[in-house]
């Protein structure tokens, strides 16, 4: 037997209930932003009053996917892009489940963007946390929806001629009921913002500017994972309530975080409930559906 | 009613609550039928915004606790092979219907097609087992939803349903039996204490006991290689024990999955073996046959995966030729001919698709090889 049976127990990692230790060490490179936001995701799910056995983390494919392999909650690894679709099975079959959906931002915006944008036009009753790493960090570093115009990456030597997605005006647009970004070092306001977002009901959308040193850095003169950390909080500039088209990442000026909405919609199952449970009248002479449900609501 | 709201019926008899889906034609009025009925019964039906997201969907209501099912068509079928195979690997029970067409590629939309046979068998990467049913009326269309969903929970996969654009689209009477007259079968729940819970360890019956989102089991579900606790195992070992057992839990049962009807096998010289539609058409055949006193024999494919080696191999040192007439270029046929081992002539009856083959076709095939064999 080794000399570690008389040394102290280790001492609890405050998290460990939440974790799957017997996972770790985890996959994931030193420095990289996956790590901040894993750990402000279980101070989200620990502050909520949600039961845990109510919880499910759901993700699609890709270093920030896994996640779910490291949280010790029903937890679902699916394929890539498909995180968002499963999530809705699950959460229209079970609905006072809590789903987060927890990807990366090639995952959830380039493969899986049609569900991301549906999901969100439905107002599925899920949190979705996105790790964006301008890249697809898992691959090795190739480019990625969000990837800025003239970054380098393996598959744009010479600079990415793409134009990104803005995800959180895209998310808005679709009827998100809650979108905000922070960068990887906002940790309180990373995890406030995902509480909020659990106890928002409908489609919610946190957007976490994160580096990925290794794969990302590396081609872009910021090979130290501190540099890419500093340089996304240094330029980013706080903005609440601002418009989400304004709320732009210029690289070379400002990257603009905050909580961009937070408002009231009927869910996809309060809307599937209230055609299937009363007469709605017929279409186009028909009032619209948040006024009816907010009728419902104060008769009740 | 017609194949498709037969199948409706026979998915909510099961106890069907969640189904996602997309509409395509033949398939449709699978939806169409699904929306009005399963809200009836507090179920959800959602229509998704493509294939791909309708079989994540069903993987996760399934998760969610419902017994689940989607329905689709040839280019829907396609989209789904990827998430099929995470049910595969994740051990996931759903029902898939595909109401075939004729392809490849969008095809003949409305036309009837027998050719993803193949496909429903490896369609998704990676090497599998899968089971599959292939109903020729609205009756059975009925009868082997039931059945597939009972499957699907008893060997936790996803269960194909393998009908076609005729069977989908004909209407006969169909005979709906009490619910207590029903039997279902559901998933089996572990009794473990959840510290110890091991998602993919199987119990006695070789099948491990699955729990659902919220049961308090915590578990993780992945589709990468997992051990038996269902944590990612990136080693040969791993994946040899994880293929083996998806493998074995439908081979070591294929007895019990294999189900077939036969006809006038006793002193059969020639037999015709069918599927779906087609095996109307052989019945046809074979009856006709009888009539002008040829000793030909009908094997009625009920299950289409597993295929019944054993009883093919079997019977393919009684009889002079096997035959099977399908509607595609050759496709279960290649089991024939890999079982019958040259110990009996395999014949193909093919049709490349957007017809029936006519009893006529199988019978004068039948009639050329009593010549040939004479
Ligand atoms: C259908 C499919 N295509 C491609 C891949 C390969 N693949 C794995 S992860 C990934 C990209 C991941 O990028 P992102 O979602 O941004 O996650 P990150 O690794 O950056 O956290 C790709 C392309 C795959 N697993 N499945
Ligand atoms: S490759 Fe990038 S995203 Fe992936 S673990 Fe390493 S630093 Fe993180
Ligand atoms: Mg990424």
């Amino acid at each position: 037997m080794s000399a570690r049976q008389n040394r102290d127990p280790e001492p609890l990692h405050p998290h460990d209930e939440l974790l799957r230790t017997d996972r770790i060490p985890h996959i994931w490179c030193s420095g990289c932003g996956i790590g901040i936001v894993f750990g402000a995701l279980m101070s989200a799910i620990k502050k909520s009053d949600i039961p845990l056995d109510d919880i499910a983390v759901v993700s699609g494919i890709g270093c920030t996917g896994r996640m779910a392999g490291y949280i010790a909650l029903d937890s679902f690894h699916t394929t890539h892009g498909r995180a968002i679709p499963f999530a809705t099975g699950l959460k229209l079959a079970r609905p006072q489940g809590n789903v987060i959906v927890a990807s990366g931002d090639g995952d959830l915006l380039a493969i899986g963007g049609n569900h991301f944008i549906h999901a969100a036009r439905r107002n599925i009753d899920l949190t979705v946390v996105c790790v964006n790493n301008f890249n697809y960090g898992m691959t090795g570093g190739q480019l990625a929806p969000s990837t800025p115009f003239g970054a380098k990456t393996t598959t744009t030597p010479q600079g990415s001629p793409d134009e990104p997605f803005n995800f959180c005006s895209l998310a808005a647009a679709c009827g998100a009921v809650y979108v905000a970004r922070w960068t990887a070092l906002h940790i309180r306001r990373v995890t406030t913002a995902i509480g909020e977002a659990m106890n928002k009901k409908g489609f919610s959308f946190v957007e976490i500017l994160a580096p990925c040193p290794t794969a990302f850095g590396r081609r872009n003169k910021m090979r130290r994972a501190l540099d890419l950390l500093n340089f996304y909080y240094d330029r980013s500039v706080v903005k609440h309530g601002v418009h989400p088209d304004e709320a732009s990442l210029d690289f070379n000026q400002r990257l603009v975080v905050g909580k961009f909405v937070d408002r009231e919609r009927p869910t996809y199952l309060d809307s599937y409930h209230m055609v299937h449970q009363r007469e709605i009248g017929d279409w186009p002479t028909i009032e619209h559906y948040s006024t009816m449900l907010a009728k419902e609501k104060t008769e009740a | 009613m017609n194949g498709d709201d037969a199948c409706c019926e026979g998915a909510l008899a099961a106890g069907c609550r969640f189904f996602a889906g997309y509409p395509i034609t033949p398939a449709t009025e699978v939806a169409e039928r699904m929306s009005h009925r399963l809200p009836e019964v507090d179920g959800i039906f959602i229509q998704m915004e493509d294939e791909i997201a309708s079989m994540a969907a069903i993987l996760g209501g399934s998760w969610g606790g419902a017994k689940s099912m989607t329905s689709t068509s040839g280019p829907g079928f396609s989209l789904m092979m990827e998430n099929i195979g995470l049910g595969i690997c994740t051990e996931t029970p759903c029902v898939v219907c595909n109401v075939q067409r004729a392809g490849p590629s969008t095809g003949l939309p409305t036309l009837v097609g027998q050719a993803d046979m193949m496909q429903a068998r490896w369609g998704s990467h990676g090497h599998y087992e899968i089971i599959a049913l292939s109903p020729s009326s609205p009756q059975e269309m009925f009868d082997f939803t039931i059945e597939a969903f009972n499957l699907s929970e008893q060997y936790r996969l996803p269960v194909m349903i393998m009908a076609d654009e005729v069977v989908g689209h004909m209407n006969e009477r169909v005979v709906i039996p009490p619910a207590d007259q029903i039997v279902t079968v559901e998933r089996t729940a572990p009794t473990s204490d959840p510290a110890q819970y091991l998602p993919y360890q199987p119990d006695a019956s070789g099948i491990a006991p699955m729990a659902n989102f919220g049961d308090g089991y915590h578990m993780h579900v992945t589709g990468l290689t997992h051990d038996a606790k269902g944590y990612p195992t990136m080693t040969a070992e791993a994946q040899a024990w994880m293929v083996d057992r998806l493998i074995g839990k439908i081979r070591d049962n294929a007895d019990k999955i294999i189900s077939y009807d036969t006809m006038f096998l006793d002193d059969a010289e020639i037999v015709v073996a069918a599927y779906g539609i087609s095996a109307r058409s052989a019945k046809g055949a074979v009856l006709a046959g009888r009539q002008a006193g040829l000793k030909v024999g009908l094997v009625k494919l009920n299950t289409v995966w597993p295929f019944p080696e054993e009883f093919f191999s079997h019977l393919s040192t009684k009889v002079k030729a096997l035959l099977m007439p399908e509607i595609n270029m050759g496709q279960m046929v290649l089991e024939l001919e890999r079982l019958a081992q040259g110990r009996c002539q395999v014949v193909r009856i093919t049709h490349p698709g957007g017809a029936i083959i006519n009893p006529s076709t199988i019978l004068a095939a039948i009639q050329d090889v009593f010549e040939e064999t004479k």
